[in-house]
C-alpha cells in the first residue's frame, strides 16, 4: 500500500459563516441536524481511530504483552530508553528516511511527467492513463511477490540486463545484497504508486482554465515557458497536497518489506512500521510495539508540520 | 436498486445472525434436557483429509453415548491462532481447541488451555514429540509428527562415489562436506545443496535448530529455561554459524534458495535436498532411485525437530468431563491409523504404526519413525518461544547474509534473556 494512502485534507477555503437574515431557530435546526448527519462518521472515527491511538499512546508505557497471564505494568519510559538503544532501531529509521528522501521526488516527478503526457490531446491517452493506473489497483502483497521472482538472482531482471548488455552484466541478487535491498524495493514502490499519483496530477492539470494557454500561444511561448509560468504554478494546491500524502505513505512502508526482505538483509531494508508489527505482533510485546508506533506518530508528525510551514501561502 | 439494498441489508443481517449464534453456541449449553454440547476448534479447514478424520472421530463419539455432543468448527490455517487469541481475549475459547507444538508452552502459561488430565498410561507408546507435557503434565497430544530428512538420488550418489549414510550410520561433518564437495564435482547442479533457504517463519527455526543442536549449541538453555546466554551464542553455536554461512560462501548452496525446494530438487536443480516428508511422495513420484537420508551428525548426533498440531482442552471449558471424554475416546489406535493414511505423515503411536505398511517395520517409510524416535528435539517447552523463535529467524537470516556471527548470537541472546526477564521468567 505504499502510496496510495491518502487523508483529505479539508479545504481552506470554507467560507465563514455569514450573517444572514434567517432566523436563529432556522440555524438551530441546521446545525441539530448537521449534527445528526455527523453522529455516525464521528462514533466510527472515535472508535476505529481514537480510541486505538490514546490506548497506543497509554501502552506505550507499559509492558502490555499480547498474550499474557500477568496484567500489563506501568515501566514508564523503559520501552523509549530499550528503543533508543537499538541499533535496529536505527537502521529503521535510517531506511525510513533513504526510502522517503528517494521515493517522494521521484515518484511525483514521474508521475507529473506522465500527467502532462498523458493530458496531452492525442489520441489513445485514455489507454495510457489505464495502463498506468493498472498497478495502483493491483494488490500490494500480490505486486511485491511477482516483483520477488523478478528479483531472483536468474529472475527477469537479471536476464534482461544481461541481454541487453550481450552478457557482460553480472547478475545481482537484487533482494539479498544489502546495498541494492532498498533501491530494489524503491523501484518497485515508484512503479507501484506512480499511476495513482499520477491521476491527482491529472486532476490537478485539468483545473488550469484552457485560455490561459492560448494566451501564452498568442504572446509566443514555447511549451517549457508555459509549464514554467502556467502549469508549475496552478498545480500550487496539487503540489502541496501530493507532497504531504506521498511523504506520510513513504514513511508507512511495510507491505514490500514484509513480502520481499523481511527487514533483511542485515537490517537494510527494516523500517519503522516493520519493527512496530514484528515486536508487536510476532515477539508478541505490545507495550514495546505500542512505543515503536508513539514515535513513528511524533516522526511523521514532524515532518507534516515542517512540510505545512515550507509550503504555506505566503502573503 | 432499492431491492438490491434491501438484499444486501438482508445479507448482513443474516451474517450477522449466524455469527450471533455461532458466539453463543461457544460454551456449552447442559441446561437443556438434550446432550450438553461442546465446541471443537481446528485449524484444519481446507484440508479435507485431515478435516475428514476429526469429522470421523467426532461423529464416532457423538454416536457411541448420548451424554455429550461435540460440535466441529474449522478455520483456515493462517486465520486460526489468531481466532483462538481473539477469542481468548473474550472468554469465549470453545472447550477443545488443536494447538501447533511449538505454542503449548506459551497458551498453557497464558491459561489458555489447561492439564488433560487423563492417566498416563494412555500415553504409552507414544512419541515424545507429539505430548505437548510441561512440568510433567500432559496439556496436549498430537497424532503424527513430521520429520525432517534429505533426499537425494541413489544414482547421483553413486556417481559422485559418496557413502549412502543410515539411521544407525550417519554423515559425520567431514564426510557430509566431503560428499557436498563431491556432488558439486559432478557439474550437473546450481548448488550440491538445498536447505530451504528460500522458507521463511517458523521454518527457520524448526529447520535450522537441529543443527545448531547437532553441533551441541540450542536456542535456550534448557535446565531451567531462563537464559540463552551460552547456548546460542556459546562456541559451538559460532561453529555452527561458521558451517552454515560457509555453505553459501563455498557456493555448495544459496543463500535465498528457490520458492519451493522440492520443486527444484525434483527439476535436477540441486542433488540433496533437506525437508520435511511430507515431500516423500512427490520426491519418490519424480526419481525411481530416490534415497531419504538422516541429516548428517554435526557432533552431538544428529537431530530433527518435532512437534507438529495437537489437541488440547481449553481452561475455561465449562464442562470438563465432556472435553475430557472426547480426548479420551479420540486416543484410539484406530484414529491414529485413519489420521496417518489420510495425511501420510508418522503416526504418533507404534501401535498405531505397526498398522500402517509403509510404517510398520521395514515399510519404506519406517525411516521417518526412526528418525523422529530417535533424533527429534522439541523445540523448547516455554512460554518464551514465540520470541525465541523470531529472534532465532533474525539471526540465522543476518548469518547467512554474512553478518558477524558473534555479535548476531550476542545479541539474540541478550534480547531472549531480556525478554524473559520482563516476563517475570516466565514463571506464573
Amino acid at each position: 500500500m505504499a502510496i496510495t494512502q491518502q487523508s483529505p485534507t479539508p479545504s481552506p477555503s470554507l467560507s465563514p459563516p455569514t450573517a444572514s437574515p434567517r432566523s436563529a431557530r432556522a440555524r438551530r435546526g441546521e446545525a441539530g441536524a448537521a449534527a445528526l448527519m455527523i453522529t455516525p462518521a464521528l462514533a466510527l472515527f472515535v472508535l476505529f481511530l481514537i480510541v486505538p491511538i490514546v490506548l497506543a499512546f497509554a501502552l506505550a508505557f507499559t509492558n502490555a504483552r499480547l498474550i499474557s497471564p500477568r496484567p500489563p505494568e506501568f515501566i514508564g519510559l523503559d520501552n523509549f530508553a530499550l528503543l533508543f538503544t537499538d541499533p535496529v532501531f536505527w537502521a529503521s529509521v535510517r531506511n525510513t528516511f533513504y526510502f522517503a528522501v528517494v521515493v517522494v521526488p521521484v515518484q511525483a516527478g514521474l508521475a507529473l511527467l506522465l500527467a502532462v503526457l498523458v493530458n496531452a490531446k492525442v489520441r489513445g491517452t485514455r489507454f495510457f492513463r489505464t495502463v498506468y493506473f493498472l498497478p495502483v489497483v493491483t494488490s500490494m502483497v500480490v505486486v511485491s511477490l511477482l516483483w520477488r521472482f523478478m528479483y531472483q538472482q536468474d529472475g527477469l531482471i537479471n536476464k534482461a540486463l544481461q541481454s541487453v548488455t550481450f552478457d557482460r552484466f553480472t547478475p545481482v541478487d537484487w533482494l539479498n545484497d544489502p546495498a541494492w535491498a532498498m533501491p530494489a524495493i524503491m523501484l518497485m514502490s515508484v512503479w507501484q504508486g506512480v499511476g495513482f499519483t499520477m491521476i491527482i496530477w491529472l486532476a490537478g492539470l485539468q483545473t488550469i482554465p484552457g485560455e490561459l494557454y492560448e494566451a501564452a500561444e498568442l504572446d509566443g511561448a514555447g511549451t517549457w515557458h508555459q509549464f514554467r509560468y502556467i502549469t508549475w504554478p496552478g498545480l500550487l494546491q496539487t503540489r502541496t497536497f501530493i507532497l504531504v500524502t506521498i511523504t506520510i505513505a513513504a514513511f508507512s512502508l511495510f507491505t514490500q518489506i514484509n513480502v520481499m526482505t523481511q527487514g533483511g538483509p542485515l537490517d537494510s531494508t527494516t523500517t519503522v512500521v516493520y519493527q512496530a508489527v514484528r515486536s508487536g505482533y510476532q515477539q508478541l510485546q505490545t507495550g514495546y510495539g505500542s512505543a515503536i508506533s508513539l514515535v513513528f506518530f511524533v516522526l511523521v508528525l514532524t515532518v507534516s508540520l515542517v512540510q505545512r510551514h515550507l509550503t504555506r501561502e505566503r502573503g | 436498486m432499492s431491492r438490491r439494498n434491501r438484499r444486501i441489508v438482508a445479507a448482513s443481517l443474516t451474517a450477522l445472525a449466524v455469527a450471533g449464534t455461532a458466539a453463543c453456541s461457544t460454551g456449552s449449553s447442559a441446561s437443556s434436557d438434550g446432550p450438553a454440547t461442546i465446541d471443537l476448534w481446528t485449524h484444519a479447514g481446507g484440508n479435507e483429509a485431515e478435516l475428514g478424520v476429526i469429522n470421523t472421530i467426532v461423529e464416532d463419539f457423538n454416536a457411541s453415548q448420548d451424554q455429550y455432543t461435540v460440535n466441529v468448527q474449522d478455520f483456515p490455517q493462517d486465520a486460526y491462532n489468531d481466532a483462538v487469541v481473539a477469542a481468548a481475549s473474550s472468554d469465549n475459547l470453545p472447550c477443545i481447541v488443536d494447538v501447533d507444538g511449538p505454542n503449548v508452552a506459551n497458551w498453557a502459561w497464558a491459561g489458555y488451555i489447561q492439564p488433560l488430565g487423563l492417566p498416563d498410561e494412555t500415553f504409552e507408546g507414544q512419541l515424545a514429540g507429539t505430548l505437548g507435557k510441561i512440568d510433567g503434565e500432559v496439556y496436549a497430544y498430537g497424532y503424527f509428527d513430521v520429520a525432517l530428512a534429505m533426499f537425494s538420488r541413489q544414482s547421483v550418489l553413486d556417481e559422485a562415489g559418496v557413502r549412502v549414510p543410515t539411521v544407525a550410520e550417519p554423515w559425520t561433518k567431514d564426510e557430509f562436506m566431503d560428499a557436498l564437495a563431491k556432488i558439486d564435482g559432478l557439474g550437473q547442479f546450481e548448488h550440491p545443496l538445498d536447505l530451504g533457504t528460500g522458507g521463511g517463519g517458523e521454518w527457520i527455526p524448526y529447520a535450522y535448530s537441529p543443527f545448531l543442536q547437532s553441533f551441541g549449541g540450542d536456542l535456550i538453555d534448557r535446565s531451567d529455561f531462563q537464559s540463552a546466554e551460552g547456548a546460542i551464542n556459546g562456541p559451538e553455536a559460532l561453529e555452527w554459524a561458521a558451517w552454515f554461512r560457509g555453505l553459501v560462501e563455498s557456493g555448495h548452496m544459496a543463500q535465498t534458495s528457490g520458492e519451493d525446494a522440492t520443486a527444484d530438487f525434483v527439476n535436477g536443480k540441486s542433488g540433496l535436498l533437506y525437508t520435511g516428508n511430507w515431500a516423500d511422495t512427490t520426491v519418490k513420484e519424480a526419481f525411481d532411485d530416490a534415497v531419504v537420508l538422516p541429516p548428517p551428525d554435526l557432533g552431538a548426533g544428529p537431530k530433527i525437530g518435532a512437534g507438529s498440531w495437537q489437541w488440547a482442552m481449553a481452561e475455561g471449558c465449562e464442562d470438563v468431563e465432556a472435553a475430557r471424554a472426547y480426548l479420551d475416546f479420540a486416543h484410539d489406535t484406530k484414529y491414529f491409523v485413519e489420521y496417518g493414511n489420510a495425511v501420510g505423515l508418522i503416526p504418533a503411536t507404534l501401535d498405531a504404526a505397526a498398522e500402517i505398511p509403509a510404517y510398520a517395520e521395514g515399510g519404506e517409510n519406517r525411516i521417518y519413525l526412526e528418525m523422529a524416535d530417535q533424533f527429534a528435539v522439541v523445540r523448547p517447552e516455554t512460554p518464551a518461544y514465540p520470541f525465541i523463535s523470531s529472534v532465532f529467524q533474525k539471526a540465522t537470516k543476518d548469518i547467512l547474509a554474512g553478518g558477524d556471527a558473534k555479535s548476531i548470537l550476542d545479541r539474540a541472546a541478550a534480547d531472549i534473556d531480556r525478554d524473559i526477564q520482563q516476563n517475570g521468567g516466565y514463571t506464573s
